[in-house]
């Protein structure tokens, strides 16, 4: 596959790998933010072809992990009502709740539907007009326009019974959040490439400046993610602490204007809660009053639901990279995919989930 | 119940080990084999069962009726078997235009004369609108043993050689295209195909096969593991030797889908002696439906039973059984 396949190219990943070896003098910590490139990491094996001083650090960068269960019961609340199609990514059917997920709603009968795009939920809403289309607006920065244009579409053809559960979230204030807690042990980050691809880089700089961290926005494939870590320790071990792009096929300086254009024109920054993690301050979009009408928390009456997480799964440590997903005592055994405690074991992106699927015994070495 | 019960996973072997199984226990059963076989007057006989509630009814390259006649015909194949003869059972949701299912039974019926079989008994049951989704087909298909092997997963040996008849996952991307209204540039068509006459040559030509799955839900990587947990064996396959087509890859990287996960409905995997792959294969590849055969890994050892896959850059990994339906992910 054309572009793809340059990106898996076994020489060139080997090639990088030396490199990192003869740079990594010192044991340093790096934090891939974003999830799709934790998954990458183990799918491909990556983290074995590094030497042992390097580690990588899962982040916080699952949007499904990072979701709070209280916004997962208000989706279940909103999905279970009979005049709803309730609408999500596949991603977020099989997250738990307090109580089930969306999965088990649609098996009592609710009309849960995976879609691909929020436009798509727009488009039901026209074709049902006897019913409310409620869309599960969830994701970073990479998903957040797409949900603006749904939203603003909405508004511009008048559909009146389409609406969005809103839990969009950032990334720059997670790394903040990390960076500023007081066991912090990451070195170094490989930033969000899609992330990136819609806001640019400019607002990393700062962070890089504070903290003093090399930030290196990164891409997916193996070839990227090694590249990425090589920026990364070359930084490190020339004592820089800047702002650089692996991914520049993807990523301009400046990100997509219209795009961001679109968010502001829909969203405004507010409060959000993160799954594990608690409140942080100016660190997820809300709709702005001028499209509260779409507001599905509010339409549907869930907006004062409160909902405390299990003390059970530690997704909260897992997510800020204090603690590796098979250290938790209950990976494997009491939560699995198929019996979850918390998202990071379900979603494609969560870090439990990826060594579940590839690691969970020891694999012997690739001879 | 969930779908994932249904979706060839985890989920769905927990069904059958912890309610299915007990319940109907037999030592036939229990050889959990695609097809069962049994001994009626010195003579070794194959039977199986499936149901097929695809949607839509009609995909790129195949439909419901030809479906219906490829899945039961394959897993008659899958124990060795000669297809002889297949039931029908038709359940119609009341208001099925009559064209429809005119379309499907005379699909039926090119495809069992294709794979050399007679639908030769069946059931029509017609239920109130609403309580179908327009037709579900069942068919059931009686085989006959020519040879003397046992194929199946306890015959497996370490050492043997892990075939697949050609590229996967086709099936389940026509399907999921036309299901969902994704258009790519040109249509993905289904695999769906009989696959026993290049069986029957493998075993005519006395190629010793330990073990045939169809790659069916859940895919090459549902098979692989439930061959490891039913053998006790590791097996072991390299990522760059398996087989997907250019268009299949693209459309499971857009989706976030595993290719290895989608389902195949003409494609197998085969399980032989090393000394016989390369026999094997040319016979294989004499088959239009089997014409890209190639080896992809091998049943290295002992316990514990597990299926390990060397990526694309040369790291080894786990390719663990599927929880469930493959879900498409957010970004």
């Amino acid at each position: 596959m054309k572009f793809i396949d340059e990106y898996r190219d076994a020489a060139a990943a080997k090639q990088l790998a030396r490199q990192i070896a003869r740079l990594a003098t010192r044991p340093w910590n790096l934090m891939e933010v974003c999830g799709g490139q934790t998954h990458a990491i183990l799918k491909f094996g990556l983290d074995e072809l590094l030497p042992p001083q390097l580690s990588l650090i899962h982040g916080p960068g699952c949007p499904v992990c990072v979701t709070p269960v209280e916004i997962i019961d208000k989706a279940l609340e909103i999905a279970a009502r009979p005049e709803v199609i309730f609408t999500s990514f596949g991603d977020m059917l099989r997250v738990p709740g307090s109580r089930q997920d969306l999965l088990s709603v649609k098996a009592r009968g609710g009309d849960v539907r995976i879609v691909y795009s929020p436009l798509d939920a727009l488009k039901l809403a026209v074709q049902n007009p006897g019913k409310e289309v409620v869309f599960f607006g969830v994701g970073f920065e990479t998903t957040a326009p797409a949900t603006a244009m749904a939203v603003f579409q909405a508004a511009r053809q008048g559909v009146k019974n389409f609406s969005i559960l809103v839990s969009h979230v950032l990334v720059p204030p997670a790394i903040e959040a990390v960076l500023s807690s007081a066991d912090n042990r990451v070195h170094g980050f490989l930033a969000a490439g899609h992330v990136c691809a819609v806001m640019g880089c400019e607002e990393y700089h700062p962070l890089a400046a504070k903290y003093r961290v090399p930030i290196v926005v990164t891409g997916f494939e193996p070839v990227d993610i090694l590249q990425g870590i090589l920026m990364c320790v070359t930084q490190l071990a020339e004592g820089r602490a800047e702002v650089e792009n692996q991914y520049s096929r993807a990523v301009r300086r400046e990100g997509n204007p219209a795009a961001q254009k679109l968010i502001r024109e829909v969203f405004r920054v507010v409060s959000r809660k993160w799954r594990g993690l608690g409140e942080i301050p100016n660190s997820g979009l809300g709709l702005r009053e001028s499209y509260a009408a779409y507001d599905a928390e509010h339409k549907f009456g869930v907006a004062g639901l409160v909902v405390e997480e299990s003390s059970e799964c530690r997704s909260g440590e897992v997510l800020q990279g204090k603690l590796k997903p098979y250290d938790c005592p209950a990976f494997g055994t009491r939560c699995t995919p198929e019996h979850p405690l918390g998202a990071t074991m379900v979603s494609s992106e969560g870090a439990c989930a990826a060594y579940y699927r590839y690691r969970r015994a020891p694999v012997p070495p690739a001879s | 119940m969930l779908m994932a019960h249904g979706g060839g996973g985890r989920l769905m072997h927990q069904l059958l080990n912890q309610l299915f199984l007990p319940a109907f226990q037999n030592p036939l059963l229990a050889r959990q084999h695609d097809a069962s076989v049994f001994e009626v007057a010195g003579q070794r006989l194959a039977m199986t069962t499936d149901s097929y509630v695809v949607r839509p009814r009609v995909f790129p390259g195949g439909d419901l009726g030809s479906l219906a006649v490829h899945g039961t015909v394959n897993d008659l194949a899958m124990a060795g078997a000669r297809p002889l003869h297949l039931s029908a059972g038709f359940i119609i949701e009341e208001g099925l235009p009559m064209a429809a299912l005119w379309e499907t039974v005379n699909s039926m019926k090119q495809a069992a004369e294709a794979a050399g079989v007679q639908i030769i008994t069946g059931d029509t049951k017609v239920v109130d609108k609403g309580k179908g989704d327009g037709l579900f087909i069942n068919t059931t298909g009686i085989g006959i043993i020519e040879h003397s092997l046992e194929i199946g997963p306890r015959s497996v040996q370490t050492g043997d050689v892990v075939l697949v008849s050609g590229d996967l996952g086709r099936h389940g991307m026509a399907v999921m295209a036309v299901r969902e209204g994704l258009s790519f540039e040109s249509a993905i068509e289904s695999d769906s195909a009989p696959v026993a006459a290049p069986v029957l040559d493998l075993l005519r030509a006395g190629i010793p096969v330990h073990c045939l799955r169809d790659l069916t839900r859940g895919g090459l990587t549902s098979v692989l593991n439930e061959i490891a947990e039913a053998s006790g064996l590791t097996l072991a396959v390299e990522e760059s030797l398996i087989p997907v087509r250019e268009d299949v890859r693209a459309a499971c990287e857009i989706l976030g889908l595993d290719p290895l996960q989608v389902a195949c409905e003409g494609r197998f995997a085969a399980f032989l002696p090393p000394s016989h792959a390369e026999p094997a294969l040319k016979i294989l590849r004499r088959h239009p439906v089997s014409a890209n055969a190639c080896r992809i890994g091998a049943v290295t050892g002992r316990n514990p039973p597990r299926v390990l896959l060397r990526s694309l850059v040369g790291a080894q990994r786990i390719l663990d059984m599927p929880a469930g339906e493959q879900l498409p992910r957010i970004c």
